[in-house]
């Protein structure tokens, strides 16, 4: 990032706990528009609480996220809107069909045009013929790419991703990294989470390894894959 | 504000829709009413105490319970799919989701009630007379803060492990003051005294409203907010 890029994202000294245990010990992160973060890490390390920081969606007990330069607080809502989460989870109701679920998240996002943009969220996802379908009708593989097609529906600046690949069969999990690729411009900014760093390695330009609620590693993607691998296992394991 | 009554509207109407599909709040509170009726009904001896001494109290025990067991549903939909973070990473104030919320218990309830209330009359042989208009308003007023309350709770126990146990131990000693109001008003307007009678009682479950609303709007986003 040179300084005549704006910033997109800015945390400042995140810390964050769950009763005696520190999962974040006081993370600054920075990201300008063109950046693809993959965050690595062991389990406990502090990924998906980092991601849901980052989205608004746990408060840090200090430090503090901006977003387009409006901090994500309480009172100021309208901070979130260029956020998208693709979670664990496909925040999709089992209840409702995929067209009323993204139906449902455009009416969240004031988003005009709703219809048409739900149709063309759908088949950019090849679900235009499952529109009628509830979540729980549908595969792993079909399912993310419902929480995808809702993830990008407001056409998020700031798309973070938590384990995106999992229970991905290969074609889907390529399809993915396809959908990502585009999705990335020099608009836009991404943080991937990821135990497997080879899932995302082509898509990312920064990486990051957090070990115990801290940077462990932050730079630029080495070219060596291998070479970084072994700089991880060290990172980790000691 | 046109904006803010849009949203909640649209959250209120997918709980609506949630609910409407599954049928599981709705019909699990109507048929629990309904029991709970039908145990008064047999369980009471009609020559020990009259029928409009005890009728009112049944109505409202009735009401309570089943109002409970309507709002227990209220957050465990949004579990399904850790669909609420989609509710809050969107760009809408915590005050519209808890209002959204509130206006859908609120339809629940007053469903419950609508289906309870004849087989109330049916099988304690009431003739509610000119006291309806009346008890339908206090019904109105008193499930509205009971709600309200509620709805706040509702949202608080459901991330703990024993949610359906939690909520009617932390919501009934907040539904007594209403309830204590709503009865006091049945019994006079059911024994045929005229509404400016319990014109005092109505404007304390009023009262109620406006200040467990306004709290419950202004403590929701610490309870929701992790």
């Amino acid at each position: 990032m040179t300084s005549a890029e704006p910033t997109l994202v800015e945390a400042r000294g995140l810390v964050r706990s769950y009763g005696a245990v520190r999962a974040l010990r006081g993370l600054d992160l920075t990201l300008a528009p063109g950046d693809v973060l993959l965050v690595l890490g062991p389990n406990g390390a502090g990924k998906t609480t980092l991601l849901r920081t980052l989205a608004g969606l746990l408060r840090p007990e200090s430090g503090r996220v901006s977003v387009l330069g409006r901090t994500l607080t309480r009172d100021d809502p309208g901070a979130r809107r260029p956020i998208g989460l693709l979670s664990h989870q496909s925040l999709l109701y089992d209840e409702l069909t995929l067209s009323e679920n993204l139906m449902l998240a455009g009416r969240l996002y004031d988003l005009p045009d709703l219809r048409a943009r739900v149709e063309a969220a759908l088949r950019q996802q090849g679900l235009q013929d499952r529109s009628d379908a509830r979540p729980r009708q549908l595969s792993r593989g079909l399912l993310q790419r419902a929480a995808i097609a809702r993830a990008l529906l407001h056409d998020p600046r700031l798309l973070l991703l938590d384990e995106p690949f999992t229970g991905l069969d290969a074609v889907a999990g390529d399809r993915l990294r396809q959908l990502l690729g585009e999705h990335c411009t020099s608009e836009r900014a991404m943080v991937i989470v990821t135990h497997h760093a080879a899932e995302a390695w082509d898509l990312a330009n920064r990486v990051a390894v957090l070990v115990g609620g801290r940077w462990g590693y932050q730079a630029e993607r080495p070219s060596d894959q291998a070479a970084f691998h072994l700089r991880y296992h060290e990172l980790v394991h000691g | 504000m046109g904006r803010a009554l849009r949203l909640a509207l649209v959250i209120a109407a997918k709980d609506i829709r949630l609910e409407l599909r599954s049928r599981t709040s709705l019909l699990s509170a109507s048929v629990f009413a309904a029991l709970v009726l039908i145990v008064f009904n047999f369980a009471r001896d009609p020559t020990a105490v009259a029928t409009v001494d005890l009728a009112p109290s049944v109505l409202w025990v009735t009401v309570s319970f089943a109002a409970v067991v309507a709002m227990n549903r209220a957050f465990t939909v949004e579990r399904e799919n850790a669909a609420f973070d989609g509710l809050l990473l969107a760009p809408v104030d915590r005050e519209i989701l808890y209002l959204g919320k509130f206006l859908a218990n609120l339809a629940f309830v007053l469903v419950v009630e609508a289906i309870a209330l004849p087989l109330f009359v049916l099988f304690f042989n009431i003739d509610l007379g000119g006291a309806l208009p009346g008890l339908l308003i206090t019904l109105l007023l008193a499930t509205a803060g009971f709600v309200a309350v509620g709805t706040v709770f509702s949202a608080m126990v459901v991330r703990t492990r024993f949610a359906e146990l939690m909520l009617p131990i932390l919501l009934l000693p907040f539904m007594v003051p209403p309830l204590i109001f709503a009865v006091k008003i049945s019994v006079l307007l059911l024994a045929g005294r005229p509404l400016s009678e319990v014109a005092e009682g109505l404007r304390f479950l009023a009262i109620y409203d406006v200040v467990f609303v306004t709290l419950s709007v202004l403590l929701f986003s610490a309870v929701v907010d992790e």
